[in-house]
């Protein structure tokens, strides 16, 4: 889909489980088209399979790319498996890559 | 153990084009001093002439609630700060409705903030724009840099 | 590209601060430059040089202010946040007089005003905000 003239695909932080915060749903209710979002912390937790969050990511899929951050999983002890499938695992230099890649971040805080 | 204070960095290059600024407001007053300091960089951040907004989402419209009496915390209330943006040139202050409707609140729960529009015979107007998600959404896809607190 | 980082909040309580480190090195690594690193909030508490933590794990000012000798990185420490939360550089003491050796700012941090945090946000690339 084009993007208007002034709109520019943005990358969005989330720090907090969606089990704690409102912080992942309302990223969701704000995200765009082609942005993509990034879980990081205890953000990882909105990556798991089989929760009641779990539909707030899946189904945004469609339009949103969604990254773990590889590290805070394996801290937490998430597995790849545990989590929903095709999400994207990066580590610290992903996160580094897909801020040069968006042309601004936001963090959920 | 002596500190050797670290250098300020050389002088900035030729100023740039202005720059979106926005400031994300999710957080209710009081509770944490995050309203208050994200206040603080605002006014400071007025004297850099950049395009700067502020959004009202999520408990940060609960910082626009009129008539807050901060006398029986103990703590210095900052409400009025708000008002005073106008003059500071910070003239948009965007307040999500989706964020009121669920707290049960409407827009004359809120303080009336306004500023004088020096381009229209410095006629008073409201610096609170009332935005559906939607509208919000757009306003952050718009933006270059986007603090949030 | 040049990079600005805000971290939020302080060492330990939060990860903030951590997650922001490892953010600084990688884009380091990538070659990135990094135009400044701004602590506000409870994050002028990594600015301290008086923390003891325990030795088998990291140390979070001694990560910062090595990283910040290695690289020339500049780490402000807002005035504001600081004189709140009582993380002072020699001036600063003085002019409140703490006191003799109240000042507690850690090597390689330096103490400025919120206009750093506007400035580096027009000046760099991309501006990432680490919080709780």
């Amino acid at each position: 889909m084009p993007l208007g003239s002034l709109r520019k695909a943005m990358l969005h932080t989330v720090n907090k489980s969606p089990f704690e915060t409102t912080a992942l749903q309302s990223c969701l209710a704000h995200v765009s088209k082609g942005d993509a979002v990034l879980l990081i912390e205890d953000g990882v937790f909105g990556a798991l399979k089989g929760t009641v969050a779990s539909g707030d990511v899946w189904s945004r899929r469609v339009d949103v790319s969604f990254f773990v951050l590889a590290p805070d999983a394996a801290a937490r002890g998430l597995t790849k498996d545990r989590l929903i499938d095709g999400i994207g695992m990066i580590d610290y230099g992903g996160f580094v890559d897909l801020v040069a890649k968006y042309k601004a971040s936001q963090a959920w805080l | 153990m002596t500190t050797e204070p670290a250098k300020a960095p050389a002088a900035k290059p030729a100023p740039k084009a202005p720059k979106k600024f926005l400031y994300v407001n999710r957080k209710a007053p009081y509770g944490t001093i995050y309203a208050l300091e994200s206040l603080e960089v605002v006014l400071i951040g007025a004297a850099f002439d950049q395009q700067v907004s502020l959004a009202f989402l999520d408990d940060g419209v609960f910082q626009l609630i009129k008539g807050q009496d901060t006398k029986g915390i103990g703590m210095k209330g900052f409400a009025n700060t708000y008002r005073a943006l106008g003059d500071y040139g910070v003239t948009k202050l965007y307040v999500e409705n989706e964020s009121l409707n669920a707290r049960g609140l409407t827009l004359q729960d809120l303080q009336a903030i306004t500023f004088e529009d020096e381009k229209d015979g410095f006629k008073e107007k409201p610096s609170i724009i009332p935005v559906t998600r939607a509208e919000l959404a757009k306003v952050m896809s718009e933006q270059d840099v986007i603090l949030s607190f | 590209m040049k990079f600005a980082i805000l971290v939020n909040e302080g060492p330990y309580t939060h990860q903030a601060s951590d997650t922001a480190y490892q953010f600084t090195k990688a884009a380091i690594e990538k070659g990135h430059e990094i135009y400044r690193v701004f602590f506000y909030h409870d994050g002028v508490n990594n600015g301290t040089r008086l923390t003891v933590p325990p030795q088998d794990d990291r140390n979070i000012q001694k990560n910062w202010s090595e990283l910040a000798a290695a690289h020339k990185l500049d780490l402000v420490v807002c005035i504001a946040a600081a004189q709140r939360r009582g993380i002072l550089d020699e001036g600063e003491a003085k002019r409140h007089g703490k006191g003799e050796g109240a000042a507690n700012i850690a090597p390689g941090f330096r103490i400025s005003g919120l206009g750093q945090l506007i400035e580096m946000g027009i000046e760099s690339d991309r501006l990432v905000v680490f919080g709780d």
